[in-house]
């Protein structure tokens, strides 16, 4: 029977919640910690910083990854920045207009104490990684410098160049790699998660493979703490890279944790353009190029003219034309929305008419020439001088991203203005889960982008970095207190009990089952085929019809993969091939759930775009009377899902109909 | 068919850690110059699994050249020709006709895996070792009641911009991991939340280089020349500093 979720908001007014909860959690004596295992599945940002955290504070941790090293989590590939209301600019920033763009952001379908209490978290975590000695981008006096991200009209953003999730996880991973040296993290790397066991209704463990001889491995912990990340790459092509997925998360929906809001999905707008059928992922450039890159079409449809040929009065700078007060810094589900639309409306550019142009060149020259010619004391420079000044500030800034669109196109983006086009980047959508990060299976948690997060319908740019940190840093060492002080008692389980052995067996079985399918098609062309109906049915625009139709295809897919997917190679070997067969098998039912949410949710909310319902200008038309809630959906059976409801309640924040202009 | 590249594969096979491994030809047809290394070898997997044969194992994931995660040995050089990873490595810097030999990482400490996959936990070994500041969540104060010279700020940055692949040691003929571990202190070292544990990280970071087996430095510089990051040896001349300034002072209170 469907149920109203409680998601354990604590009493009080907004801004006392979490600071009241803090005081009044109730708290495990360090003799007791050392007895308590947690299991964290997963060592990106959210992983890696709760491994180290609980770690410190002594508990016994165990932690996984899929990779040959934490340090290759798919967090290291984030390029922007990090958000946090510092005020360190002076330009009116503080911890309720965070919470409050957030809010607005994700189109109102967060929830607010979760969203406040990551404001209020957002400034100790740019402290704590400084301290690690991330080296964040910094001014001539020694302080930390920020720029601006979309959705917002102050600099919060901190960023070390282009790469600073490779350098948050970096410090992330220098705490964690310091209590694995101290002995009280275990670490197993190249080990997939692939079950969660159960004990008298609560989790107590999980089956995982060992990817180099194939072993699979029990292991027990009083609670187990998800943190494997998002799943775009049911889409086949995203940003993600290879190796994220869904199955850990997926494992746990069918042992009965609810999945919060599936088909709330990022498209990022600034991607480099697919280039042909090879092509195996796609590649973000930042959204912080949109402070100083100008994003335009011509004016005229299919002109053919090159870029830099088209004069300044026949180019469409479309989003400051509709957006007068964010311009290029409107949220992400609206540029990508405005893309889609200038190219479905014949302006496109380049070879495949499916870009626009992002131009840096009237910045590099009047914003950071001019700057540094009035700095070295050049009068009348001419513009050439300006580009050669402003190019060496740009590099500083987003060199990195400026080489690799380079190397991907062969083109250089100082010269020639950028194609880019939307692409699939980030999941909204997870498990579900109460104030405690815990989802509706006791003991079971979900941090970062596997939980269904504090990003409603839309994420803001460097909100992910935050939300991941927040969570492992100083949101989950804290409310997992609140289980545990419960578990002193418990002692560890034997991973020979039945319930152990059990679900070691059915993942046994699920392999060999893989292995003797023995058809003819590679996964991958099971992986390309989903991500096709994926993109086209469930991705920026979505329709009834639509929906329907990718509900059967999905559903007769999977009947193909399972009599005509040829998996090579053996179960206790190295075996990628193998590994992907069940990814992509858990996409396949994930990707029906998407489906089965986006028709559900009748309404366009966030990057949730439903054809039939929008404003006469092509603007999300949100049903705040029907839909201000979190669909959470039980698993059933095999495509029967039940849906769940946690209403959105607004105290602190008028509901209004989003505007950027 | 995508493209009009036809070229000849030469690539290591090797069931385990324990076999013996042999090189494999293959020709490959209809690659595109657009493909980056990493695609070309998608095309030829598919190929094989087509042919119900065991494709090519190999390390990758973020494809966008900042996990580290790839790691091929292509015609003698850690990544080939370019200065760059493999999977950001594309076709357009070959020929068609080309002969290209594949091989993983060589070295005593990245024992093979399968084919090309290596097995490289001795570096975050090394990380472990002292390659962090010891603060624990909570303790920290204020991001900017410390500034930082922005020079130092810079080259902390350019030194933590290692992506940890292992090219350096497949580069070098020591096998030696100094460019890698030297990365490390110098970003700490140039660091004020670095300066407590200076000496103490030197020398246990280079004892358990040492432990792993990794071969010992002797300034040819090809770690510097195949680095896909750029990470300049001038790391190590300041972690060779920190080193003797630590063994030499008296004062070792840890
Ligand atoms: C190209 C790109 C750029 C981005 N830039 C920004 C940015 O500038 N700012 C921002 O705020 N956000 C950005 N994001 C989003 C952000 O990077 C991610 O949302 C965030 O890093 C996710 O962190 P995580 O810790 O939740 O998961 P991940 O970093 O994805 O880590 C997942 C972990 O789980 C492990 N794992 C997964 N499944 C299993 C399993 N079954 N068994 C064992 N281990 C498993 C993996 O090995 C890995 O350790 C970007 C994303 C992309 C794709
Ligand atoms: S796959 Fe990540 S660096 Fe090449």
């Amino acid at each position: 029977m469907s149920t109203i979720l409680d998601a354990k908001i604590p009493d009080g007014s907004l801004v006392e919640k979490w600071t009241k909860f803090r005081s009044n959690v109730p708290l495990v004596n360090p003799a007791n910690k050392r007895n308590l295992e947690i299991i964290v599945v997963g060592t990106g940002l959210a992983g890696a910083s709760a491994a180290a955290s609980l770690a410190e504070l002594g508990y016994t941790v165990k932690a996984f990854c899929f990779q040959d090293s934490p340090r290759r989590a798919h967090s290291i590939a984030a390029q922007g920045g990090i958000n946090a209301a510092k005020n360190y600019q002076n330009d009116g920033d503080s911890t309720y207009r965070l919470f409050y763009d957030t809010i607005k952001g994700g189109d109102y379908r967060a929830r607010e104490a979760n969203v406040h209490r990551l404001a209020e978290v957002s400034a100790n975590i740019i402290d704590q990684c400084v301290a690690q000695g991330v080296p964040f981008a910094r001014d001539y006096g020694g302080l930390l410098k920020n720029r601006s991200f979309g959705g917002t009209q102050v600099k919060r953003t901190f960023y070390a160049a282009g790469q600073t999730g490779q350098q948050l996880l970096l410090g992330a991973y220098s705490s964690l790699q310091r209590q694995i040296g101290l002995g009280n993290v275990k670490m197993y790397t190249r080990h997939e998660m692939l079950d969660v066991v159960m004990v008298d209704g609560k989790a107590r463990g999980i089956i995982a493979r060992d990817l180099i001889s194939g072993k699979l491995e029990r292991h027990f912990g009083h609670a187990v703490l998800l943190c494997t990340g998002g799943y775009g790459n049911v889409f086949y092509l995203s940003t993600n890279a290879m190796g994220s997925n869904v199955t850990a998360a997926w494992k746990a929906h069918r042992k009965g944790a609810l999945f919060g809001n599936p088909c709330f999905t990022q498209i990022h707008p600034t991607c480099i353009p697919v280039s042909g059928d090879h092509q195996s992922k796609l590649t973000l450039m930042s959204e912080s190029l949109r402070n100083d890159g100008r994003i335009w079409v011509p004016k005229q449809k299919g002109d053919t003219r090159p870029a830099n040929d088209i004069p300044e009065e026949e180019r469409d700078y479309y989003l400051e034309r509709r957006y007068p007060a964010f311009g290029n810094l409107v949220p992400r589900d609206i540029a990508s929305r405005a893309a889609k639309e200038r190219c479905d409306a014949g302006y496109g550019v380049g070879a495949s008419k499916m870009a626009v142009y992002l131009d840096f060149r009237s910045n590099l020259i009047n914003k950071y020439g001019r700057a540094e010619a009035s700095k070295l004391g050049i009068d009348n420079p001419d513009e050439e001088t300006l580009i050669r000044l402003g190019r060496a500030v740009v590099k500083e800034e987003y060199g990195n991203l400026f080489d690799m669109y380079k190397q991907i196109t062969g083109e250089d983006p100082y010269e020639t203005p950028m194609r880019i086009y939307p692409a699939v980047h980030y999941t909204m959508g997870g498990l579900w889960v109460d104030y405690n990060l815990m989802t509706t299976v006791k003991g079971l948690y979900a941090l970062g982008e596997a939980n269904f997060s504090d990003h409603g319908a839309n994420r803001l740019g460097a909100s992910a970095l935050m939300q991941g940190l927040a969570d492992g840093y100083f949101v989950l060492p804290y409310t997992i207190g609140a289980y545990l002080a419960a578990e002193i008692k418990t002692k560890a389980i034997s991973t020979d009990a039945p319930e152990f052995v059990e679900a070691e067996k059915a993942v046994q079985e699920r392999i060999t089952q893989f292995l003797s399918i023995k058809g003819k098609k590679s996964v991958d062309n099971f992986h390309k085929r989903l991500g096709k109906i994926m993109w086209e049915q469930c991705g920026m625009s979505r329709s009834a019809e639509g929906l329907k139709g990718a509900i059967a295809d999905i559903q007769a897919l999977r009947k193909e993969f399972y009599s005509d997917v040829f998996v090579p190679g053996d179960a206790d070997e190295f075996n990628p091939e193998l590994e992907k067969a069940g990814r992509v098998a858990d996409f396949i039912e994930l990707g029906e759930l998407m489906c089965v949410d986006a028709l559900q949710r009748e309404e366009s909310c966030g990057g949730h775009f439903r054809e039939e319902f929008q404003t006469p200008d092509g603007e999300a038309l949100r049903d705040d009377e029907k839909y201000a809630y979190v669909s959470a959906w039980e698993f059933k059976d095999t495509s029967q899902w039940e849906l769940h409801k946690e209403e959105l309640v607004y105290e602190n924040i008028k509901i209004a109909q989003r505007s950027y202009k | 068919m995508e493209g009009n590249m036809n070229l000849t594969l030469k690539v290591w096979r090797q069931k385990n850690a324990k076999s013996e491994g042999r090189f494999e030809t293959f020709d490959v047809k209809g690659i595109s110059e657009d493909m980056s290394f990493l695609e070309m070898f998608d095309v030829l997997n598919e190929r094989l699994i087509s042919e119900t044969k065991e494709p090519i194992a190999f390390d990758h994931d973020c494809r966008e050249g900042i996990c580290g995660m790839c790691s091929m040995y292509i015609n003698g050089h850690p990544h080939g020709p370019k200065q760059t990873t493999t999977c950001q490595l594309h076709m357009r810097s070959f020929k068609s006709g080309d002969t290209i030999t594949v091989e993983p990482w060589r070295a005593a400490a990245f024992p093979v895996i399968k084919d090309l996959a290596v097995n490289r936990s001795s570096f975050d070994r090394i990380i472990a070792s002292g390659g962090f500041v010891s603060v624990n969540t909570g303790n920290a104060r204020d991001a900017n009641s410390l500034p930082i010279p922005k020079e130092n700020a810079d080259l902390a940055f350019m030194a933590a911009a290692c992506i940890g692949c292992g090219a350096c040691v497949a580069a070098c003929k020591n096998a030696s991991a100094m460019l890698f571990t030297s990365a490390k202190v110098s970003q700490l070292s140039l660091l004020p939340q670095g300066q407590a544990e200076r000496q103490m990280r030197a020398e246990k970071m280079v004892a358990q280089m040492d432990a792993e087996g990794f071969g010992a430095c002797t300034n040819t510089g090809a770690c510097e020349a195949e680095c896909p990051k750029g990470i300049s040896i001038e790391n190590i001349a300041r972690m060779n500093r920190e080193y003797l300034s630590a063994s030499v002072s008296s004062n070792k209170e840890y």
